[in-house]
Formats: structure tokens, sequence, C-alpha cells
């Protein structure tokens, strides 16, 4: 019985991949069948998951079991109810609370982390010597990274008409974000051929059996 | 013959999937270079000692697994070759399930290794970053039991840890948010504990600035072509190896398609400029 419920499920899975896959071709039937599936399973397995994965242990199971000792969970659940009033016209001013909270709450957290991280932390590990690396490559790495990032955050500097050595800064600094978007374009790609290469590897192979 | 732009890109869709198809099935067995990003990473687990505590966090889901599943089975395989206990850990619900996968995976060549001594799947928690500072202060706190309902006590791996410090590296295998950021920004930024990891290609330039001085990645594995190096590293013939074939030719039909491409435009522009040079010539003739 698991067998055939694993041939149908590869069946099934290959039938989808064929139905997107057709899009290639031209709009037809088949894709926006496949799409309408997608659509709708995903929103029936993430209630479920959400239910059962989220909301049960956290909140519904630990409140049966010990309801004085978690009272303060009645909190989060009074805002969630609070965040479906957005359902009524009449009642969507309500949810506005929940989502003050919310944003007020991720502002605060993210603001101390990102700064750290993607400022002083970034700021310090440019600011090294370039010349005490062990190797010649190194040295030169140090010196396009120090030179790079300049550049680049002066080409950003919109306060002073850019003319004479700040125009060539500035250029240099395009020549940096001209190169890094090439690298940007070519990590895409060969992500997108990742996509290609694993459903190819599972119609080949576990559909077809022509992989070994 | 004139091909329409409709008609050009079936063939270029046509010839991209059979060049990606023919790899598949027949092998060239090309070999790729070991970044130093992958080195570094590769460095870190090789040079805990055995017996240490370290977390891999599966935060990603089927639709990036070409990518990240090699690397999270070759990470696994590299920390069970080196003695060191695995705490498996997810941002993304369905991390759940790949750990599972990996693990199974692997474990058909490590028979001996034993869920809750060297291994432990403590499963998904809601909340990416604060879940994560919660983890520096508390494990048990966030993860009461594993994935089958064993409480955290019980679990023999976790008798000695007890918050994120107590772990020698933190890997997290991240197609999105939550994932290798939030990680690196609470457990290497606040809590010191090394972070390494492995993303898609597509986030891959965007992680690359955190691997520097301050070691806030130590190392990074971006991509298919990173996950082949790290198993090539390991000695290990897996599936992103295999697949770097495909990849390799596409990238090459691609390239070829761009100087094409490049081609036709240069050609066209030369025709556009003679055309309208006979045109010029041909009215001041008209009018002379």
């Amino acid at each position: 019985m698991i067998s055939i419920m694993n041939t149908f499920g590869v069946w099934l899975a290959a039938f989808f991949t064929l139905c997107i896959f057709s899009f290639l071709y031209q709009d037809n039937p088949f894709y926006k069948f496949a799409e309408q599936v997608f659509v709708g399973l995903s929103a029936a397995y993430w209630l479920v998951y959400i239910i059962y994965s989220i909301m049960v242990p956290n909140l519904f199971a630990k409140l049966a079991a010990d309801f004085s000792g978690n009272i303060i969970l009645l909190i989060p659940a009074a805002l969630g109810l609070m965040m479906l009033m957005r359902i009524h016209p009449k009642t969507q001013w309500i949810s506005r609370y929940p989502i003050a909270i919310m944003v007020g709450t991720t502002a605060g957290i993210s603001m101390l982390r990102y700064m750290k991280s993607d400022i002083l932390q970034q700021l310090t590990a440019t600011m090294i010597n370039p010349f005490a690396a062990d190797t010649t490559p190194e040295v030169i790495g140090n010196l396009l990274m120090i030179i790079g990032t300049i550049c680049g955050v002066y080409f950003f500097y919109f306060s002073k008409k850019q003319e004479g050595v700040s125009k060539a800064v500035s250029k240099v600094g395009i020549w940096f974000l001209m190169v890094s978007f090439g690298a940007t374009f070519g990590y895409t790609v060969m992500a997108r051929i990742s996509l290609l290469i694993g459903r190819l590897d599972f119609l080949l192979g576990d559909w077809l059996h022509l992989i070994k | 013959m004139k091909i329409s732009v409709l008609a050009e890109r079936r063939i270029i869709y046509l010839v991209l999937l059979i060049a990606v198809a023919l790899p598949l099935l027949f092998p060239i067995g090309w070999k790729t270079e070991v970044s130093g990003y992958t080195q570094m990473a590769y460095d870190l687990i090789e040079n805990t000692p055995e017996n240490k505590v370290v977390i891999i966090s599966f935060d990603y889901d089927p639709s990036t697994m070409t990518e990240l599943q090699p690397m999270g089975e070759a990470m696994i395989e590299h920390a069970f070759k080196r003695d060191q206990k695995i705490i498996a850990t997810a941002l993304w619900p369905m991390g759940v399930q790949m750990a599972e996968q990996a693990f199974e995976k692997v474990l058909r060549d490590y028979p001996d290794k034993k869920r809750g001594l060297d291994y432990v799947n403590l499963g998904y928690k809601v909340g990416g970053m604060v879940t994560i500072q919660a983890m520096g202060r508390d494990l048990k706190e966030v993860y009461p039991n594993d994935t089958r309902n064993t409480p955290y006590d019980q679990i023999p791996l976790l008798a000695n840890t007890r918050r994120l410090k107590d772990v020698a590296w933190v890997s997290s295998l991240s197609s999105g948010v939550p994932g290798l950021k939030e990680w690196m920004m609470v457990a290497r930024d606040s809590y010191n504990v090394p972070v390494t990891g492995g993303c898609t290609a597509v986030s891959a330039p965007g992680f690359f600035p955190y691997v520097n001085e301050q070691r806030q990645l130590t190392g990074l594995l971006g991509g298919l072509k990173a996950a082949s190096e790290y198993e090539s590293l390991i000695g290990r013939l897996g599936s992103a190896t295999t697949k770097m074939d495909a990849q390799s030719v596409a990238h090459l039909l691609i390239l070829v398609f761009i100087a094409l491409g490049n081609i036709k435009v240069f050609v066209a522009k030369k025709k556009k400029t003679t055309k309208t040079k006979a045109f010029i010539i041909k009215r001041r003739k008209s009018n002379d």
C-alpha cells in the first residue's frame, strides 16, 4: 500500500512539474490548474500548521496544563484576537493596537542588532592595515576592499556636486558597484539553474529512473 | 530566415533543458576548485575537538533543497566523522523534515550513531531572532522537548548544554529570513559563538561581506558549487558533486547565449547605421 501511494505521489509531482514547465511554451489551462492548486494547498497547509505547531503547543496546551501558571499568555492571545478584528470594517480600528505593538517591538529588537552587525562590525572590519596580510593577493584584496568601500559609499553622497576629484572617486565607486552587480547576476543564474537541475533530477531519476 | 522573439525564447528553453539533462544522464566528472570561504567553514568543523556539542539549523524548505540539502548532509557527515554531537533546529517549519531526511541519509553510513546520544532534532520554533536570543539565555525554555517528545533533561547529549554559549559552533543553512543573518547577529555578535553556514546562490553575494576580519561568519557555502566543494573536502560523492556537471554546462551555454545576443545587437545596430547613412546620401543626391 505504501509503495502504491509513493508511486502515486511521484506521478502526481511529475504531472504538476510538467504543468508548470508547460508555461515556457505558452500560458495554458494546465499551468493555471497547477498554479491554483499550489496556492490553495499552501494556504490550507499553513493554516493547519499554524494551529497545530504554533497555537496548540505554545498557547492552548500550556493553558490547559497550568492555567494560573501561564496566565501571562492571555496577553498575546488577546492581541491575536484583536488582530482578527480587521475582518469587520466597524472593528478594524482595534487591530491597530497589536500592529503598533508589533512594529514597536520589532524596531526596538532589530535596531540595536542591525546597528551592531551591519554598521559597527562592518566598519571595524574595513579599518584594517591592508599591508599586514601574509600574501600579496591578500594585500591586494584588502586594498581593493578599502578602496571599493570608500568609493562605493562616496557614490551615494549627494550633498555636493560631484566634479573633479570627487567625480573620479564616484566613478571608481560605480565600477565597483557594476562588478558587484555582475557577480550577483552570476550567482542568480546559478541559483535558477540549480532549481531546474533539482526538477530535472526528480523527473529523470525518481520518475523515469533514468539516473542511477 | 527570421525567427520571432517568442520562437527564439522557446529554442533557448529547449536547448537549456537538453544541456542540463544530458550531464545528469551522462556525468562528465569535472572537478571544482575549493574556494577560501568553503575552506574556512570546513576548518571550523575540522578543528573543533570531539565530543563538543554543535548546532545545525535547517532554515529552509523543499523549494531550495537542491542547493541546501547537500550542504546539510555534508556538514552532518563531517561532524559525525569528528565525533561531534549535533543539535538540529529549524527556524522554518519544514526545516524539521529536511533535518530528518538529511540524518536518515547520512546514518546509512554511520549506523553506530544514536539519536539522543550523538544527535537530536529539537524541531521548529517560531520567532526568528527572538527565539535565538532566548536560546542564548536558556535552551530548555525554548525547547522543552525534542521532535519525539523526549523531555530536554532526558536527552543525554544535552546534559551539559544549557545555553547557546555551551555549543562549539552554529551552522545555519538558510534560504531567507529568519536564517543565517539572525544567527550571526545574535549567536556571533552577542554571544560570541562562531557561526558558519550555507545559503542559496542568489543570496550569497549579500552574505560575503560578513566573512571578514571580525569573523562575523566563519566561512560561507554559497549555492550548489560550494556544496560540491564541501563534499570534495570530506571525500564524499554526494548529490551536489553529481549535479555540478549540469551546472557548469548550463553556465557555459548561458555565456554563449549572452555572446550571441550581443553579436545580434551589434549586427542589428550596424545594419541600422548603414541603412540610415544610405538614406541620408540618397536624400542629399536627390536634393542636389
